[in-house]
């Protein structure tokens, strides 16, 4: 309650601002104005929304999988680690921003570059952060693995991989918050639909209420996203300690 | 009853430094043996030897009387309860079989939860349990293993002195008749609950193992037997003076 509260009284200070100062609306469009603009123009909205939403949610999934199977590699063969790791840095080392014309050309217009956009982004947090997890397991637990006759796979499995649940979680909420970004900047460099590409083309008109309009449908998904992420994240690991430590405080 | 247990060790050094002198150990079978000593003179590393987390040394020898080979016969309980946050109560006890790919024996798991006293809280996840609960749950587990030979590296030291009485009182009975080997800081614990307690006193070429005279009762001895007591304060000075 108390963050919608929040989100009003910025609004409401962002209305009044406008009003006093009588900035032009293409400068910066009033909040009521956006919303009159989101709802009128809500049929042409509605269908990029969907675009962009499909490449945000291909591309996490695609991201995350890949991210997963990387950092089991990573684990699971020695050989891996020293191979793969540094491949794995470097490539984070480029901007995505400086590829993206490169997806484009290669990948074409459509969905497929700015999905793969998104699947740069989001692979790195979850393969690093899983990786992390798995590397950081009880000494303990696989000691006493060790004494029970477990074989490497069966501790890998059911020791190994359960007790990093949480940390491939903490990349998956920061996987889901980064989402949008490659779906965005990948509709900004070439594309004929999708939430990016209304961003774009209403700039270039100074249709600035237009712009704002996307934007915030926009975020709007970027924080369902991360919401829904985490509440599913929640549910899946009840064991998780700071899931129980931090949920205490009463609903973010 | 379980078979004895002969160890034979070269001098064991790590890092540089001297951890265990050449020694000879046998460990009478079905009996406790309970190791003492101050921190850093190699009791942990014994037992991670024995326990085959270690590799042995060259000229190492490990051999249970029966002649059969020790790997896969021991069962290990260590400080921590180290129970999987994520399995309940019940599953943690059947870890072992789960992970050879086994099928759990449930009803025995079930009859060891209620002998540990924890009937009714198969289900519970660990973080429900208290301190104690826990340690009596890696208790249940390590003797789900059913192994002749236990390993115990200060199982009970991470919980309250009350709390520990209980613990050994319930683990005298459980473990009757198994090989144990039980690393304590403890001198009560040592005294309540072992057959043969050996001080590890450090030297200049590594530890070197001592035998301590015992009292005259069999264990698990009352804490409140005079010669308990009296070698409870002679152990103490003993342990005093090694450090």
């Amino acid at each position: 309650m108390r963050p919608l509260l929040a989100a009003l009284g910025l609004l409401l200070a962002w209305e009044g601002f406008v009003r006093w100062s009588g900035t032009p609306p293409f400068l910066l469009p009033a909040p009521i104005r956006v919303a009159t603009v989101l709802a009128e123009r809500w049929d042409i909205l509605a269908g990029h929304a969907v675009t962009t939403a499909t490449e945000i949610l291909l591309g996490l999934l695609i991201g995350t999988l890949l991210g997963i199977a990387v950092a089991l590699l990573l684990t699971a063969w020695r050989g891996g680690r020293r191979w793969l790791l540094p491949l794995l840095i470097a490539s984070q080392a480029i901007p995505v921003f400086a590829i993206a014309p490169l997806l484009t050309l290669w990948l074409g217009f459509g969905a497929a570059s700015k999905v793969a956009m998104a699947t740069i982004i989001i692979f790195f947090p979850v393969a690093t952060a899983f990786y992390d997890g798995l590397r950081r397991t009880e000494p303990g637990w696989l000691d006493l693995a060790a004494t029970m006759g477990a074989s490497r796979t069966a501790a890998l499995w059911r020791i190994r991989v359960p007790a990093a649940l949480p940390a491939l979680a903490s990349g998956l909420r920061v996987a889901a918050a980064v989402a949008p970004i490659g779906a965005v900047v990948g509709e900004w460099v070439g594309a004929s639909s999708g939430l990016g590409y209304v961003m774009l083309q209403a700039n270039g008109r100074s249709q600035t209420d237009m712009m704002f309009a996307a934007l915030a449908i926009l975020a709007a998904m970027a924080m369902a996203l991360w919401f829904a992420t985490d509440r599913l994240l929640r549910a899946l690991l009840p064991w998780q300690p700071d899931a129980l430590s931090e949920h205490d405080g009463g609903t973010p | 009853m379980a078979p004895g247990l002969g160890v034979s060790l070269p001098e064991i050094r790590l890092g540089g430094r001297a951890v265990l002198s050449a020694a000879t150990l046998d460990f009478a079978g079905g009996k406790v043996t309970a190791l003492l000593g101050p921190s850093g003179v190699g009791k942990s590393t014994l037992l991670r030897l024995l326990a085959g987390l270690l590799p042995l040394p060259a000229g190492a020898r490990v051999a249970p009387a029966d002649g059969a080979p020790l790997a896969g016969r021991v069962a290990w309980m260590g400080q921590q309860d180290l129970l999987l946050p994520w399995l309940t109560l019940l599953d943690n006890v059947c870890l072992g079989a789960r992970l050879r790919g086994e099928r759990p024996d449930q009803p025995r798991a079930r009859a060891l939860i209620a002998a540990v006293g924890l009937e009714g809280r198969e289900g519970a996840r660990p973080a429900e349990l208290s301190g104690g609960m826990r340690q009596r749950a890696a208790l249940a587990r390590t003797l789900m293993e059913d192994r002749p030979f236990v390993l115990m590296d200060e199982p009970f030291s991470a919980v309250d002195a009350p709390t520990r009485h209980r613990l050994q009182s319930l683990a005298a009975g459980l473990l009757h008749g198994r090989t144990v080997l039980l690393v304590t800081h403890d001198p009560l614990e040592a005294l309540r609950l072992a057959h043969r307690i050996l001080v590890l006193r450090p030297g200049p070429r590594g530890a070197v193992p001592e035998d301590l005279p015992m009292p005259p009762a069999p264990p698990l001895r009352a804490a409140h037997d005079p010669a308990v007591l009296a070698a409870q304060a002679a152990l103490l000075e003993r342990l005093a003076e090694a450090a």
